[in-house]
């Protein structure tokens, strides 16, 4: 099949379109016994006509059809260890380390030390786990967040949630990134390895070194009294900040005191010192 | 990325004899399972050490006791190492069908697993991924319905960093996917759909990919037009889909080969292609023929045709739809230099794969059907002669080449006029020495509109003993009345 030679130079010029020269039908052009109609014709999934392309590509997809490559080598470099603190794993492969990190360290929960497999679900175990302030909010309205990303349904409790995940979305009974917060006291403080579900597997959010008893607890009773009041003010500013997040607004995770009263003022959530109990606490007002 | 597929390792003895009858099996196999539509494939990544290739090496079969105690080692084992061993010995075994059915009628093994997958333990987590994607690949849907406890940890880590382990459950995901409907059914509520529009995200070129590749085997299921293709339109993925189809540095063909044939399939369902085009489907796709006509021409045309054949089909049916006319009131696609770029892709169809002719030119009849400008293209870039070239390909090919010249001559004279003098009468009578009653038809037709819009053509196609060629025919019942009809104008003029 012979192209002609200004063909290739017409394709590396530039878009045009051509100037159509005039169209004069005669009607005896369709006239009967003669039946042509110039058409676009339409071909449908299984049509025999896409039979010969479809079977290239599924050769494709079975590799047959192209050479087939040895499997590059997976780089060694000289041993090396994992240099977040506390981890004492050895690699000589890049590839390895990187999949151990990002299993182990990537989304790692900083007030338990718990990794999850992506932000997402860290997002939501900081919210519901170790924020105050979700818990006093959760009593009054529906803040369990579906696990599944892209639905939108919110619950009263972590049960209710559960419940949606399984009925709705199929999720196994015991799926292990959606561990109900026990409400331990502080002196029984999460221990590794000590969920009350445990399987034949390790759950993903503990971790495998001895922690350290959690610095800090997350049952409801909270005992203010060995902290510095600044540093609780900014982890309250963060839980709120989050929280509000949450409810639709559009801040992110803000710092400063000024942001925080914007915030508190325009969505009427204040706080009260509550004398009794010598502590702050946050309650939305109504 | 044509040479880049991981460690899909087969031995290498076998001369080209050998590999070139295992290719005419393979083929007719899957021939023969789309005529009864069950053309199911699947995707293995199967990264064997070096020594391990060859025949001689070939893993053994693995008995109950065996699974069990590999099980029991992985899972409890003391020395990391050791249990890292276990897995990969039962991952080995699991290479063989045999063992696999062992595995999922063992008590508990899918649990254990599940429960490895999920394990704070890297090295761990993926040796367990791989023994879940070689039972992914397997033929029986029992054995794909038994993996269903691990779907939803497949896919919470679709939104994870670990770009190996996230490609490794993209294919296993994939596998599972086209093997049973079950596994769909569960998958879809399980929030497939989001996790992929989320993951397509991800700035890694082997995810991609093997995104691609899942996407197309959901998108192939039975039930997709109705229960799948409705969500994914409703999602960003279709944008996603098409910004890995433009042209330009960054375009990479073994991702765009795996969403070009995405995109095949939801158009090609029909179910809701004006939204494709008005997200530029049309000059997106347009813009990439022009790129592969170019690739052809500095001879880059590895593997080509694989990528050329879904941007084909989808030009071709969406030039179908009615929003094409409606948008901004023109047609999305009137550059000319999609016709030169098709007929580069012609020629390089016809040295190397004749088979997907039809299809370039079932495009090229969709361009011009409508569209005086393209007419007038194919007749002032010369292009009818090397049209005329494909006649003696095929009689399918035949049928078409001769529906674009009708395309063509029925515009009106002064396209006829434009057709002659030239070799389209001699052409014509050629092919009616056919004994195809389409490809005749076909011709006479042609004939027909060139009598009507260039008379002096009668005078010609007399003199070269038209009259004998026609009657050949005049006593088929298809061609008749059309033979006969020719022959008064031919008489009378």
């Amino acid at each position: 099949m012979q192209l002609p030679p200004a063909l290739c130079a017409r394709l590396a010029a530039g878009p045009g379109v051509a100037e159509p020269l005039p169209v004069e039908r005669d009607p005896a052009a369709g006239a009967a016994p003669f039946r042509f109609v110039a058409r676009p014709v339409r071909f449908p999934r299984e049509h025999e006509f896409f039979e010969d392309g479809d079977v290239q590509r599924h050769l494709y997809l079975q590799d047959v059809l192209m050479q087939v490559a040895d499997a590059p080598e997976k780089p060694r470099v000289p041993a090396f260890a994992c240099q977040v603190a506390g981890c004492c794993q050895v690699f000589d492969a890049l590839d390895d380390y990187e999949h151990h990190y990002h299993t182990l360290h990537g989304n790692v929960c900083s007030f338990c030390k718990r990794a999850f497999p992506s932000g997402h679900l860290l997002d939501a175990h900081i919210l519901e786990w170790h924020d105050s302030l979700f818990q006093i909010l959760s009593e009054r309205q529906d803040m369990y967040q579906c696990l599944v990303e892209g639905c939108t349904e919110k619950f009263k409790t972590s049960r209710d949630r559960k419940d949606h995940l399984v009925r709705i979305h199929l999720y196994p009974v015991d799926f292990r990134f959606d561990k109900p917060k026990k409400n331990r006291s502080p002196a029984s403080a999460e221990v590794p390895g000590d969920s009350g579900e445990r399987s034949e597997g390790e759950a993903m959010e503990i971790c495998s070194e001895p922690v350290a008893a959690s610095p800090a607890p997350a049952g409801e009773r909270r005992t203010y009294s060995h902290r510095s009041v600044s540093k609780l003010f900014l982890k309250h500013v963060l839980n709120v900040c989050s929280v509000l997040r949450i409810l639709g607004c559009t801040l992110g995770r803000c710092a400063s005191h000024t942001e925080f009263r914007k915030v508190t003022l325009g969505k009427k959530i204040g706080f009260r010192f509550c004398r009794r109990r010598k502590s702050r606490c946050f309650r939305s007002c109504e | 990325m044509w040479s880049r597929r991981r460690g899909h390792l087969r031995p290498t003895v076998c001369g080209v004899e050998e590999l070139r009858r295992r290719r005419r099996e393979q083929e007719a196999a899957l021939r023969k399972a789309r005529r009864e539509q069950q053309l199911v494939s699947k995707r293995l990544l199967r990264e064997d050490a070096p020594e391990e290739a060859g025949e001689g090496c070939v893993a053994a079969i693995l008995g109950e006791a065996e699974v069990q105690q590999f099980l029991r080692q992985a899972q409890r084992g003391t020395e990391e190492k050791e249990r890292e061993g276990a897995l990969v010995s039962l991952r080995r075994g699991l290479q063989h069908p045999e063992t696999q059915q062992t595995f999922i009628q063992l008590e508990g093994s899918m649990r254990t697993l599940v429960g490895l997958l999920t394990s704070n333990q890297a090295l761990l987590q993926l040796e367990a991924a791989r023994c879940l994607h070689e039972l992914s690949h397997s033929e029986q849907s029992t054995i794909a319905e038994a993996c269903l406890p691990a779907t939803s940890y497949l896919l919470t880590y679709l939104s994870g960093h670990s770009s190996d382990f996230i490609e490794l459950c993209l294919y296993t995901l994939g596998n599972l996917i086209v093997e049973s409907e079950a596994v769909r059914r569960q998958l879809l509520p399980q929030g497939i759909v989001p996790a992929l529009a989320a993951c397509i995200q991800s700035p890694h070129v082997a995810v991609l990919e093997a995104l691609g590749y899942a996407l197309s085997q959901l998108l192939q299921a039975k039930e997709a037009p109705e229960k799948i293709i409705p969500s994914i339109l409703a999602s960003t993925l279709p944008q996603h889909m098409l910004q890995m189809l433009q042209p330009g540095p960054k375009l990479n063909p073994g991702v765009a080969v795996e969403f070009a044939w995405c995109l095949h399939y939801i158009i090609c369902s029909q179910v809701s292609n004006p939204l494709l085009i008005g997200h530029g489907a049309l000059s997106t796709l347009g813009l990439l023929l022009l790129d592969l006509a170019g690739a052809v021409q500095r001879t880059e045309d590895a593997g080509l045709e694989l990528l050329a054949c879904p941007v084909l089909r989808c030009l071709s049916n969406l030039l179908t739809e009615a929003a094409v006319e409606t948008v901004g009131g023109q047609m999305q696609l009137r550059d000319e230099r999609v016709v030169a770029a098709l007929f580069i892709l012609l020629q390089f169809f016809f040295q190397k794969q004749p088979s997907l002719l039809p299809e370039g030119l079932w495009l090229l009849n969709n361009l011009t059907a409508n569209s005086p400008s393209f007419c007038t293209s194919l007749l002032s870039l010369d292009l009818i002669e090397p049209l005329l070239q494909l006649l003696p390909v095929s009689n399918v090919v035949s049928v078409m080449v001769l529906t674009v010249l009708c395309n063509v001559a029925e515009k009106g004279p002064a396209y006829c006029q434009r057709l002659w003098p030239g070799p389209l009468l001699p052409t014509l009578l050629h092919t009616l020495a056919f004994s195809d009653t389409e490809v005749v038809g076909q011709s006479l037709e042609l004939l027909h509109l060139l009598f009507l819009y260039q008379p002096e053509a009668v005078q010609v196609f007399l003199q070269q003993s038209g009259l004998q060629a026609l009657e050949r025919h005049q006593e088929e019942a298809q061609l008749q009345d059309r033979v006969y009809a020719l022959r008064q104008t031919a008489l009378q003029g």
